[in-house]
């Protein structure tokens, strides 16, 4: 007989239906959700073209000096010029990332769906984990640095330990909208526990773990790139600090073009993941 | 037909049913001592005020709940847990968000880790009229459409008793004859054992065999009403004064049931 069941008076529905958290619509209102029209797509890429182009201009006629602010075509030339130099260390930023994330987003959705099944657990473990999602991990990093030296572990760790909890409490939110009437629908036609879990749970859960995925990640690459500024001789984050040491913006501007193309399809790429797998809550 | 061999042998068995709820407030009595049989073949409303045990009772026989005492039998076994015989038709549809109609009404054959017998499955969306809509998403159909894609899914898995819990309650009143219809039609044509949850006696009355009356705090069988109102009912026998009295007579049972229950309680 069903544990979960068993206890609770059948009055669903309206409490699942109750409870809505700010899921994925709440991405939609960043911009990607609306389909554009082609005149639409045309002026957005005007617009960028009239502010790259001002930039230039601008710059041009003020004669501004480059170590204040460079012009949008030195920039362009500096990465096209340095490339070479700068694709291992955003391979090695990206390494970090991945490994980070990965090692945290793995344990914060494990430890979610697992404290999630026990309110008693749950409620002794949350306060930490609030705890790990508000104290910035950055903070870690020297720390790390002293036990770690300055390879890429004290980094990993950093990121794993900013990327998880963020993770786990999106998901921990996701996994405690419990829908009785769907646990009972299930259970009525024989599911056994692991198939409510995989059939029901994680569905229900889904849009809130990418929400998780998503803000982790986002967490991770921020926390990636301090702990590189704080030590060590590689990556994007010691880049920044190389150049600006030697007050060669238009290198540095390369570096932040980088880094808004990674933030950028970090998000698009998890946008796509909530379109494939959670677009039934719209 | 199916009616003719109804109240014969009994399908299911509720033998002194008892459940009490733990909850914060203290134990909440559902259910006292309810004894009920549904005969093979047969069409039996349970009918009742809101918060008066019958989904209690309802869920108890498909399996889902404990019962505090008493048990609840299907021929010779004794349900403890669902029973692959018996399937549920919920409120409100009840079909999974994330799945398209198709894979809604797949869903029992996966959970059983079986193929699904897709030419079954044809044959009932061709006959409540969902053919077309297997790739639609639950929020894209209509509440009947919605509901009648439950009833395939529990139909698909050939159950000999259907357990149906207020499941046309959300409906607007047309949507709703239309369904109190096609349920009629599919249980002349399937023979199968229904009992059927609701709180609305026209409903009850239009749709059964017999009408089990429940009154509420705690749950109890008040009365049973056979209904002999030849079938096929059309909906048009809702306005007839046979029909009306029948009505009248079970709210006025009703009425006395819940006026009496405040003296029961200082006593």
């Amino acid at each position: 007989m069903d544990k979960v069941l068993g206890d609770e008076i059948p009055e669903f529905n309206r409490k699942a239906a109750a409870t809505d958290e700010p899921g994925l619509s709440g991405l939609r209102s960043l911009g990607l959700g609306q389909s554009r029209t082609h005149l639409e797509t045309a002026i957005i890429v005007l617009v960028a073209a009239i502010i790259i182009g001002g930039a230039e201009l601008l710059l041009r006629a003020f004669d501004v000096p480059q170590y204040i602010m460079p012009k949008p075509s030195q920039i362009a030339w500096a990465l096209y010029t340095e490339w070479p130099f700068l694709w291992p260390h955003l391979l090695v930023t990206l390494y970090e990332l991945f490994a980070g994330f990965a090692i945290g987003g793995a344990v914060g959705f494990v430890m979610a769906a697992v404290i999630t099944q026990f309110p008693f657990v749950e409620k002794i473990v949350t306060p930490y984990i609030l705890l790990l999602v508000t104290t910035p991990m950055l903070a870690l990093v020297p720390l790390l640095i002293l036990r770690f030296g300055f390879g890429s572990e004290p980094r990993i760790i950093a990121v794993a330990l900013a990327s998880g909890p963020m993770v786990m409490i999106n998901s921990a939110t996701g996994f405690r909208r419990v829908d009785l009437a769907k646990i009972a629908l299930a259970r009525s036609f024989g599911a056994n526990t692991l198939q409510i879990f995989t059939k029901i749970r994680i569905p229900m859960a889904m849009p809130m773990i990418i929400v998780g995925l998503m803000v982790g990640s986002i967490f991770g690459l921020l926390t990636a790139i301090g702990a590189e500024m704080v030590g060590g001789a590689e990556g994007l984050g010691n880049r920044l600090t190389y150049y600006s040491a030697l007050i060669r913006m238009p290198q540095f501007f390369a570096i932040i073009l980088i880094l808004a193309v990674i933030g950028i399809s970090i998000y698009v790429f998890f946008y796509w993941l909530g379109k494939r797998w959670a677009s039934w809550e719209a | 037909m199916a009616n003719t061999s109804a109240g014969s042998r009994p399908k299911m068995l509720v033998e002194n049913a008892s459940k009490f709820y733990a909850t914060k407030s203290g134990p909440v009595h559902a259910l006292e001592n309810v004894s009920l049989e549904v005969r093979e073949g047969e069409f039996l409303c349970i009918l009742g005020p809101s918060g008066c045990g019958k989904t209690t009772l309802l869920w108890s026989m498909g399996g889902l709940h404990d019962l505090t005492s008493g048990r609840i039998r299907l021929g010779k076994e004794i349900i403890t847990r669902p029973h692959p015989e018996i399937a549920m038709i919920f409120q409100d549809a009840n079909l999974l968000p994330w799945r398209n109609l198709l894979k809604n009404v797949a869903f029992p054959f996966e959970l059983k880790r079986r193929r699904a017998d897709m030419e079954r499955i044809e044959h009932l969306l061709e006959r409540v009229n969902l053919k077309g809509f297997e790739h639609k998403f639950p929020r894209e159909l209509s509440g009947g459409m919605q509901q009648r894609a439950s009833i395939v899914r529990s139909l698909a898995v050939d159950p000999s008793v259907l357990l149906m819990d207020e499941p046309f309650g959300a409906l607007d009143a047309f949507t709703r004859d239309e369904m109190n219809m096609l349920i009629q039609e599919i249980w002349m044509e399937t023979g199968k054992t229904i009992a059927f949850v609701t709180h609305s006696i026209a409903e009850a009355i239009f749709l059964a065999d017999r009408v089990v009356v429940m009154s509420a705090r705690p749950g109890r069988i008040s009365a049973v009403y056979d209904i002999d109102i030849p079938r096929p009912r059309s909906v048009e026998i809702q306005t007839q004064p046979d029909f009306i009295a029948r009505v009248l007579e079970i709210k006025a049972r009703i009425d006395r049931g819940r006026t009496r229950a405040p003296g029961l309680e200082v006593a």
